[in-house]
């Protein structure tokens, strides 16, 4: 089982943070196949929050395919996202840790590093950011 | 820093096609109220559809006592009309009385009942009283049966008001300011057990507060009340995706009367180099030299009230 927490300093809406750590304890490892998410009543009770943000949240993952739920029984894990991904990400952190180095050598402090990586984040968008390699 | 009153109308369209239509636990039409000569709340329009948990915002004075008085039936409007659950509260009270539970603002209780007692009242006073729904609700919380109300400490004495109104099970409830007067932590507990209660009986919630916090992750609904006007109505999720804070240099009156045409400018700051918006975008933002950020329920609430956000001086 996992738990839940929610930011709410970030304008991520609730349950946009819920999905997302459902999905995040797929790709770990921490939810498999089979297991059962936290019933609406449990997520409520642990973190005072709106049933219906939890529901949304579990009816995008049902969308997705991701959980199924079973009237009277719960929400329930359909498919896993390990490995999803994973293969690529130490290559991935290779060319970022080689970014951030040349990053410093142009003089960049921690905060500009964060910046310019959130502003190009945003900017670009998402079918931008799949799809063409940037080798910079 | 100008401010800008954004026609409700629209807004509520927009929210009112989202999923299947649920039917509508509270319609307010040009509703107003007056004491004397002052409008306490005018020109009041929107629709909540049932099975929201709605959030009721504004500054002290802004008129959310008035608007939840007239939503119970204990003041008759003096302008345009409020349906609860269809019925008009002023006029069908009885009938309205045995849907709907109203907590007003500091949860008046009998200090001097022991909570037993004031359960006994509740019982004998409303017709579909259920007693295992406050029991169980204080047995949970600890709160012991015998105690006199008025020794209780305040969170316990807002369970136990709370307890009483879904005993008496409510398809509608309403709350004047319910955690205004208590800490955080029993602000918390307050709201879980709402929220549990929401969970297991269904129903629509109107609360009011003027403190913010927590109520963007217990409300999905939100109405912001200021100058007795409605500011901004609608599904709190969709309000606050449609509100940016745009970043960007410095532009006059002129400049920016393009953004103007097709978004609604809530809040703006200059300095000589640089301009910062709130806005409400109501269609793509064409203009790429802006800096787009998310906002937060607390940031969008206090631009429509007209205050620059606390949090913006740390920034």
């Amino acid at each position: 089982m996992i738990d839940f927490h929610l930011d709410t300093h970030t304008g991520a809406p609730p349950y946009v943070q819920i999905a997302q750590q459902v999905r995040q304890a797929l790709r770990l490892g921490m939810l498999r196949v089979g297991d059962q998410l936290p019933t609406v009543r449990e997520v409520v009770e642990k973190l005072a929050i709106n049933p219906n943000t939890v529901l949304k949240a579990y009816r995008e993952l049902e969308h997705e395919g991701v959980v199924a739920s079973r009237p009277g029984q719960g929400t329930f894990v359909l498919r896993s996202l390990a490995g999803e991904g994973l293969a690529s990400h130490a290559m991935l952190r290779r060319s970022l840790t080689q970014w951030l180095r040349s990053a410093y050598d142009a003089g960049l402090d921690e905060e500009s590093v964060l910046a310019l990586f959130q502003t190009t984040f945003h900017q670009a968008p998402r079918e931008q950011r799949t799809g063409e390699e940037d080798t910079a | 820093m100008s401010h800008t009153i954004t026609p409700i109308n629209a807004n509520i369209r927009s929210v009112a096609h989202g999923e299947s239509e649920p039917p509508n636990a509270i319609e307010a039409r040009g509703l107003g109220k007056r004491y004397g000569k002052r409008w306490a709340l005018s020109e009041c329009t929107f629709s909540m559809p049932a099975g929201k948990v709605a959030a009721l915002v504004g500054p002290n004075g802004a008129g959310k006592t008035t608007l939840l008085h007239l939503c119970v039936g204990l003041l008759r409007p003096d302008a345009g009309a409020v349906t609860v659950l269809g019925y008009a509260p002023a006029a069908q009270t009885k009938a309205l009385l045995a849907r709907v539970g109203f907590i007003a603002q500091d949860h008046p209780l009998y200090k001097d009942f022991t909570v037993a007692e004031t359960l006994t009242l509740g019982r004998k006073l409303n017709p579909h009283w259920e007693d295992t729904i406050a029991t169980e609700r204080l047995a949970r919380l600890h709160i012991p049966l015998d105690q006199r109300v008025g020794k209780l400490s305040g969170g316990q004495q807002a369970q136990v008001a709370l307890a009483l109104a879904l005993a008496k099970r409510p398809q509608v409830l309403l709350l004047d300011e319910p955690v205004a007067s208590l800490d955080p932590l029993a602000r918390r507990d307050f709201l879980r057990t709402l929220m549990e209660a929401v969970v297991e009986q269904g129903m629509t919630v109107l609360l009011s507060s003027h403190i913010v916090a927590d109520l963007e992750r217990v409300c999905d609904y939100l109405i912001i009340l200021a100058a007795s006007r409605v500011q901004l109505a609608g599904d709190m999720e969709m309000l606050i995706a449609s509100h940016k804070r745009l970043v960007g240099p410095r532009r006059d009156a002129s400049s920016l009367a393009p953004l103007r045409r097709t978004h609604t400018i809530i809040e703006e700051s200059h300095t000589p180099r640089q301009t910062s918006l709130l806005v409400r975008l109501n269609g793509p933002l064409l203009d790429p030299t802006w800096e787009v950020q998310d906002v937060t329920l607390e940031d969008m609430t206090l631009a429509y009230l007209g205050q620059p956000p606390e949090s913006e001086a740390g920034k």
